[in-house]
């Protein structure tokens, strides 16, 4: 069957597993039907209110929910922009900003804070009115014909360097091809039963959320504050016989750091993935020991790529001092490295990572210019109109033919698996009143990020204030004020010197 | 205590510690703050938390914090 929409996977899973868990928190587990019947209903209300075919805020606090939610918000032909309470106000308003939708779903906890944003025009409705609308099972299936697999399914946004954050918007047939590869390479079937780590309004929840739907499986949400704790988090793993977890991987690093495994080991863990961030090879030996017949899968990819598009399954041993290389792309996707002209590199040599495939997302919502300079024409052929995304991510091929990540082209960094462009932070900080200049850093080596500025505000002050601007994570470890700002000969910031600095 | 509280200052001025119990469970500490405070306190306390030790109650307030040390220390 040719598959175009992704709601068939759930359409085909609901009536055979209804009263299986598909998705749980700590308070709530819907199963298949309960999701089905929620899905019908929120697509139903928003087609009730001539809702199609337009973006879709889901503004509530991650639950099976607001999961419900989205595959609602698809169900009517719409797209859904996920807020969550973590992201600060300005970034919030922004993305109200950007997609000016007609409907924002809430929960109750949000739906007060709606008053403190202008929602350009869209109204505010509680999630659990829309979920009572009755079913019209003829304008569901009227909309899920109407709908092509081109069609938009979700907005996510991520980090820019002129402040303001980009809408990757990515269709069905993206996903569709992301979750048929990514289930054949990290072997997903109905008995998977996934530990959920990553936040809901990233891409990365992809991993978790349509495989359940595709195979019946089962997700649980595990409760953000364990990721502080390892051994409550082992036992929450054990005792919801969770046996495939895709997480960043400073939260496994969380785990193996406090020698865990001395005290509880997971029982039921048998495939691991992560990605985002270089895996230290001390703490990464610390797992495999631990875990010995479980399978290891090291994932990279762009948001604009729809979720992940390399893979390196872990099975021999790694030289000393060798980085785990990203591997090879999924099927149906290619790795161009590309020089900065343009031309193919020599084999061995780095060059600019291209992504070519149907993987390729739709671009930047609401901005052809700043789509324009990463979604290009491919520069190996001129013949006829093809696509490329342009990763700005550097990697070679080692003498196996693996992809080996190197480093970003420009001042974007890997803090917290976060995608961080250095700029927006700098950009941040000199719109505050009392500074004149600033320069965002990044220590590696203790995942810091420095930010160096001029100015009267003093470095308190200017910390309690950018809390209120950035995401926690793009948050400064160190500030300094400085008396006098490095520049080099032809008048930039010095941020060799910085760097220097940065790192003492 | 004044040491601990200045380590937990540092990672966030804007919280009054001397009154929160809540730390963990109200999501004011987020892991990446607890493994920074665990590498400061095994530090400037020359003590070694382990992974049993990284539970809610021991870190939920300064005062357990601050309790915690003193057992660590004791055992030490």
């Amino acid at each position: 069957m040719k598959r175009r929409n992704v709601l068939s996977y759930l359409y085909e899973t609901a009536p055979q597993k209804p009263d299986k868990i598909a998705f749980a928190d700590e308070t709530v587990a819907l199963t298949f039907r309960q999701v089905y019947d929620l899905t019908s209903a929120v697509g139903s209300f928003l087609l009730s209110r001539g809702v199609t075919r337009q973006p879709v805020v889901v503004f509530m606090r991650k639950s099976p929910r607001e999961i419900a939610a989205f595959f609602g918000v698809i169900a009517a032909g719409c797209y859904y922009v996920p807020l969550d309470e973590e992201m600060p106000a300005g970034r919030i308003q922004l993305i109200l900003d950007n997609v000016k939708a007609p409907v924002v779903i809430c929960d109750e906890d949000t739906l007060p804070k709606t008053k403190d944003f202008d929602l350009r025009g869209g109204k505010a409705v509680l999630f659990d009115e829309a979920a009572s609308a009755p079913a019209d099972r003829a304008a569901l299936d009227a909309a899920y014909e109407k709908a092509l697999d081109i069609d938009p399914i979700y907005i996510v946004f991520t980090s820019g360097s002129t402040g303001l954050p980009k809408g990757v918007a990515a269709c069905h047939r993206s996903v569709i091809d992301y979750v048929e590869e990514l289930s054949d390479i990290l072997s997903f079937g109905e008995d998977t039963v996934f530990g959920n780590q990553s936040p809901l309004y990233f891409d990365a929840c992809l991993k978790e959320l349509y495989p359940t739907l595709k195979f019946g499986a089962t997700t649980y949400l595990v409760p953000k504050k364990l990721f502080s704790m390892p051994v409550k988090l082992v036992e929450f793993l054990n005792e919801k016989r969770v046996n495939t977890i895709c997480w960043v991987v400073s939260a496994l690093t969380m785990i193996s750091a406090f020698d865990t495994f001395s005290v509880v080991k997971p029982e039921t863990l048998k495939t691991v993935a992560f990605g985002s961030e270089v895996f230290p090879p001390k703490q990464f030996a610390i797992w495999r020991k631990a875990l010995p017949e479980a399978s290891f899968t090291n994932l990279y990819g762009p948001t604009e790529g729809t979720g992940m598009c390399c893979y390196f399954r872990v099975d021999r041993d790694l030289e000393d001092g060798e980085p785990i290389p990203i591997g090879r792309p999924f099927p149906n996707r290619e790795i161009l490295l590309l020089s900065e002209d343009g031309k193919a590199v020599p084999d061995g040599e780095t060059g600019e990572i291209y992504l070519r495939g149907n993987a390729v997302t739709l671009g930047y919502y609401n901005d052809p210019a700043r789509t324009a300079s990463a979604f290009v024409q491919n520069p190996l052929q001129k013949a006829y109109p093809e696509t490329v995304y342009r990763t700005g991510d550097l990697a070679y091929r080692n003498k196996r033919g693996e992809l080996v990540y190197v480093s970003r082209r420009d001042y974007q960094i890997k803090h917290m698996g976060h995608r961080i462009e250095l700029g927006e932070i700098e950009v941040n900080v000199n719109m505050l009143p009392g500074v004149k200049l600033s320069a965002a850093l990044y220590n590696s080596e203790r995942k810091k990020i420095v930010l160096f500025y001029l100015g009267d505000v003093d470095e308190k002050e200017l910390g309690a204030v950018l809390k209120t601007k950035l995401p926690r994570y793009m948050l400064p470890g160190k500030i300094c004020r400085l008396e006098e700002m490095p520049f080099t000969p032809n008048g930039k910031i010095d941020r060799v010197t910085l760097k220097k600095r940065a790192e003492a | 205590m004044e040491e601990l509280l200045e380590i937990l200052n540092e990672l966030h001025d804007d919280v009054d510690y001397e009154t929160e119990e809540h730390l963990i469970d109200n999501g004011i500490l987020d892991s990446l703050d607890i493994v920074t405070l665990i590498a400061q306190i095994s530090d400037r306390f020359d003590v070694t938390i382990t992974a049993k030790d990284i539970a809610p109650e021991n870190f939920n307030s300064a005062a357990a914090m601050a309790a915690l040390i003193r057992r660590l220390e004791e055992e030490g």
